[in-house]
């Protein structure tokens, strides 16, 4: 039952040669063989290279050189760059192309001895709270397969919580690592702006953009962060605050730490099932030790309007360079120049990915610049304003990931607006900066429930503390969908 | 403020370069609209006086000495160019 | 009606560092196609730029010679486009707040007076790759060496008022800049390129007429006949009842006119936003301070001494200061041929420049090296031989036929060293001045140099000067 194991279950099993991490890559593999299909979480399995890591981490082990991770399996999302293995980052865009360099994620799991299975589907660009904007279909949710597993990192949370892979990277512009988690029962952190590097990370909205860990557990994701986190001088927005050990922290009480719970976070929008759930889980937390403290953030609700011009307006410039002259997708027998722009662009992105370009065109057209960017510019200051008024008295803000558990596929997607509004509770954090996480707090239906934590800048670590110390008294990040608890 | 016809989201189209059938362009005006509709949801809030925050974080800008890091490239070019002559990368006639 | 010219320039100056603005791929010109393109230079997925260090020095430098503010805070920005040689599918740039901004250069005209012309300001941004159209049936090569490359683009005020100021001023930012050392200043390559903004309005008008903006006129000479066309253009659509289009044109130097440019012709929007993959660029006045140390003698600075120290006119010193590979040649040159500043300046300023203008060379590709030339001013000051002679042996030695002495020798012009020869001569002299004689013997010791002189022309300048002293003394001494 070697897929049951987290991070530091295996490290442990490795360390005392329990298992080897070609067998363990092995048992992964098959898994993925046999699952594959059903949830179509995966682009690429990268089965002859992820062997040969493996065994190479073998040797590092007995060497006597392996780190914590050394040897232990993972997926990365396809819009991480990986030398030699195709990114297409879920486009037809850019099915064709494989980047010359790893993404600094990439280079920083290799260097580590890590094993990448594959590469994970996702909504194409990480534009998505579904994972149903792929050009290689739609990710089905472990807990019900006819449910979406939430995006735009879906196929990455499908993998995890579906025991496909250890541990996965997802990346969070508006909550695309914190709404997947959600609804599939996982843990997944977005960590403050700047601490991870985006290197070789392909943009959506460059302001936004912030990859991190998506694993079972907290104590997992403490595990990836340690080898993600640092300072990269290619990534001028990548900062060079000092790297605590997230694990080390793990274990401290949280008793005296005040959390928050913002008024705005628990009104109609949210199922209420969901908000019962998590007054159960804020009792657990009371229990041991910490305060609760009712706050607000009064402009939460401006949150997806002055998401949903930022981020298309950084997208629809980002996304310029797909012009079918250097790489990628070019369309067939261009009669002339704006013809190979023109429909190169229309037949290698996809509907939503087009949407979001002509939206983010308009708000930085002239004559609108202003009514538009400017305005949500000044209203993302307040609304980072308003967190850092409200950690002025509280340690760690509580509240939902998502208003609802996972939905069906195809409910939301005739209504782009219904969808967006998945990220209602997420999104303001990317807009402040913030690292956010979310985990496992129960199951509404049948369906996994996300509990937000949300915290200081380059706070992680007691995020991270909270939701171990949480994990301590609760099983939900242990609970494996029937379908994949496995014989072995 | 504003809402989209079907002239405009041409306008835009043209602007970002993607083709838009004539006959799609009815359906990109409607969602687009109602995307600006949420979006308007912004005029609520009176924000005189506030410096716009382009970025979450408020430092400086680090700076890299002028020393050479890259090698020749072209050999990966050749990978993933659609089209690439004498390692040039061509496109349809450009008229200045 | 009498018409008056109002023209502004936009000058691109390529900045002279080792690596590109925003990546470490290397700048050389002429490498082979994409050879110096890395990821970021293409505009690959996932890669992000970082500020070239130098890029922000060499800003720095320029606002202080300028006299310009320099920003303690300036933002890039992107510039949305599509064109094949821009990568990203936008140029990042700086918009709103720009590195330096509101200054100025003092330009000396023709007529020796001086205009102010403000520089409005100057913004770092990254050069495009380069679009060949000869080489393909239909299609258009691109090569992105460039793309990446550090400009500073100088945004000068209208304040010019002619195509004469225009070059004058021009100059003397070229000058400017290739002094500073943040701009090697080669205009073939396009290392320093010029877009003229130009318009027309009747003279004591104060608005501004429509303008046009000429781009890629590479050569002094070009922008003087760009603009002049473009008034004349301008002029006579405006006489016959017409009015001008604001547009953008090219300027075809063969054809010697400007004609629209066709990928121009749709209004551009060019959607700038704050570049979010960059953080403000912040310059605190301790780092303005150590760049203002390390600031070189600045053209105006060097004309100033030229006037002073070498007792040069106010044209001279301009001429000879107005690059700085020029005025090196010109110091050592009259450091070499010892003093006679004067004379080293008409052989810089006359035969060296007519041979360069007749040959389409810059001083750098002089063939007589300065300290040749020094050796050959030298024997015209030592009396070997005369300035005619010089001018002769200059012919010779551009043609690479060897250095001063071998010349001299080769082509009979070797000093006169025979005693019994130079005596005969000096007799000789004696005998016709027989006034001059008496005036000398009667203790007018100035006209010792008479006598030097007459023997002088008498051997056609070959004489030792020395041995003809000695000998001269004596024989007058009897």
């Amino acid at each position: 039952m070697l897929h049951t194991y987290s991070l530091a279950e295996l490290s442990q099993g490795l360390e005392k040669g329990d298992f080897t991490s070609v067998a363990l890559t092995q048992h992964y593999l098959e898994r993925i063989k046999q699952h594959q299909e059903m949830l179509n979480c995966y682009i690429s399995v990268c089965e002859e290279s992820a062997l040969a890591q493996a065994a190479a981490a073998d040797t590092t082990r007995a060497r006597g050189a392996a780190t914590p991770l050394t040897g232990i399996p993972i997926a990365q999302k396809d819009l991480l760059c990986t030398a030699g293995v195709k990114t297409s980052c879920g486009s037809k865009m850019l099915d064709n192309f494989i980047a010359p360099y790893d993404a600094a994620v990439i280079e920083r799991c290799n260097a580590a001895g890590m094993v990448m299975l594959g590469k994970t589907n996702m909504d194409e660009f990480a534009m998505g709270s579904s994972n149903e904007n792929s050009f290689h279909g739609p990710v089905m949710n472990p807990w019900d397969i006819e449910r979406v597993p939430g995006g735009s990192s879906g196929g990455s949370a499908a993998a995890v919580a579906a025991r496909l892979t250890p541990c996965a990277t997802g990346t969070d512009t508006g909550g695309s690592i914190r709404q997947p988690a959600a609804l599939t029962g996982i843990t997944g952190l977005k960590p403050t702006y700047g601490r991870i590097s985006r290197y070789g990370l392909i943009a959506y909205a460059s302001s936004l953009d912030q990859a991190g860990p998506m694993t079972q557990t907290a104590e997992d994701a403490a595990l990836l962060l340690n080898i993600l986190a640092g300072h990269d001088p290619r990534d001028s927005t990548c900062m060079s605050n000092p790297v605590p050990d997230y694990q080390a922290t793990l274990n401290q009480s949280i008793k005296g730490l005040t959390i928050g719970i913002p008024e705005e976070y628990f009104t109609a929008e949210l199922n209420s099932q969901i908000g019962d759930t998590l007054q159960v889980a804020i009792k657990e937390l009371q229990k041991l030790g910490a305060n609760i403290k009712p706050i607000r953030l009064p402009n939460t609700h401006l949150g997806v309007p002055v998401y949903y011009v930022i981020a298309p307006a950084e997208a629809s410039s980002n996304l310029s360079r797909y012009d079918g002259v250097r790489y990628g997708y070019r369309c067939e027998n261009p009669k002339d120049l704006l013809d190979l722009y023109k429909r190169t662009r229309a037949e290698g992105f996809g509907e939503e990915v087009k949407r979001r370009i002509l939206i983010g065109t308009y708000v930085l057209s002239a004559g609108y610049y202003d009514a538009y960017y400017i305005k949500a510019q000044k209203i993302r200051r307040l609304i980072r304003n308003d967190f850092i008024e409200a950690f002025k008295e509280v340690d760690v803000i509580l509240g939902p990931t998502s208003p609802t558990t996972a939905f069906k596929l195809g409910e939301k997607t005739t209504d782009p607006i219904s969808m967006y509004l998945s990220d209602i509770y997420t999104i303001n954090v990317n807009l402040a900066g913030l690292p956010g996480l979310s985990l496992p707090a129960g199951f509404v239906d049948g369906l996994p429930v996300g509990m937000q934590l949300i915290g200081k800048d380059f706070d992680e670590a007691t995020l991270l503390k909270v939701a171990h110390q949480y994990q301590q008294v609760s099983h939900w990040h242990r609970e494996i969908p029937n379908m994949f608890k496995g014989a072995k | 403020m504003s809402t989209m016809d079907s002239d405009k989201v041409n306008n835009i189209a043209h602007l970002a370069r993607i083709n838009i059938d004539a006959t799609k362009l009815p359906e990109y005006a409607n969602s687009l609209s109602n995307i600006l509709h949420l979006v308007q949801q912004m005029d609520s809030l009176d924000t005189e006086g506030v410096t716009p925050m382009a970025h979450p974080l408020d430092v400086m800008q680090p700076l890299r000495s002028d020393a050479i890091t890259e090698k020749d490239f072209s050999a990966a070019l050749r990978k993933f160019a659609p089209r690439l002559e004498a390692d040039l990368f061509l496109v349809p006639q450009v008229i200045e | 009606m009498e018409w008056e010219a109002v023209i502004g320039l936009e000058v691109h100056a390529q900045l002279a560092t080792q690596t590109k603005i925003f990546s470490g791929a290397a700048t050389a010109y002429g490498a082979a196609p994409n050879t110096q393109a890395c990821a970021v230079d293409l505009g690959l997925p996932g890669v992000l730029p970082v500020l070239n260090a130098e890029c922000v020095r060499m800003a720095i430098k320029f606002g202080l010679s300028t006299q310009s503010t320099i920003a303690p805070r300036s933002i890039f920005a992107r510039k949305n486009y599509f064109y094949p040689d821009l990568p990203k599918g936008y140029q990042i740039s700086q918009y709103e707040h720009p590195i330096v901004y509101n200054g100025y250069l003092d330009v000396l005209l023709e007529d020796d007076t001086l205009k102010r012309v403000g520089i409005t300001r100057a913004h770092l941004e990254e050069d495009a790759g380069k679009s060949l159209h000869e080489s393909f049936y239909n299609m258009t090569g691109l090569d992105f060496n460039r793309a990446g490359t550090a400009l500073l683009e100088i945004v000068s005020e209208p304040d010019l008022r002619s195509a004469k100021e225009a070059v004058a001023y021009l100059k003397a930012l070229h000058a400017l800049v290739t002094c500073l050392n943040i701009c090697d200043g080669n205009m073939q390559e396009g290392s320093f390129r010029c877009d003229a903004n130009v318009s027309v309005r009747p003279k004591g008008e104060s608005r501004l007429g429509t303008r046009t903006e000429t781009k890629n006129v590479n050569s002094f000479r070009f922008v003087e006949r760009a603009i002049n066309y473009e008034i004349e253009r301008q002029i006579q659509i405006l006489e016959s009842g017409g009015s001008i289009r604001q547009e953008t044109r090219l300027f075809d130097s063969v054809k010697n006119e400007t004609r629209p440019m066709r990928s121009k012709e749709e209004a551009n929007d060019y959607r700038y936003f704050p570049d979010p993959d960059l953080l403000p660029v912040m310059i605190q006045q301790e780092q303005i301070d150590q760049v203002r140390e390390t600031m070189p003698e600045l053209p105006w600075e060097k004309q100033q001494r030229f006037q002073q120290s070498y007792g040069l006119s106010r044209y001279d010193a301009n001429v000879l200061t107005s690059s700085q590979a020029l005025s090196d040649y010109y110091e050592i040159t009259l450091q070499h041929a010892g003093g006679d500043a004067k004379l080293v300046a008409n052989w810089v300023m006359g035969d060296v420049s007519a041979f360069l203008n007749k040959h389409g060379l810059s001083i750098e590709e002089c063939p007589v090296t300065a300290l040749q030339l020094a050796k050959l001013l030298q024997r015209i000051l030592d009396n070997t031989i005369s300035g005619k002679i010089a001018k002769t042996l200059f012919e010779a030695m551009w043609a690479g036929e060897g250095d001063v002495d071998t010349l001299i020798e080769k082509k009979g012009l070797k000093q006169v060293t025979d005693n019994q020869a130079i005596l005969a001569i000096i007799q000789q002299v004696i005998q016709e001045s027989p006034q001059q004689l008496a005036d000398y013997q009667a203790g007018k010791e100035r006209l010792f140099g008479y006598f030097v002189g007459q023997v002088m022309q008498k051997t056609q300048g070959k004489a030792n000067p020395q041995q003809v002293n000695d000998l001269l003394k004596k024989a007058l001494s009897k």
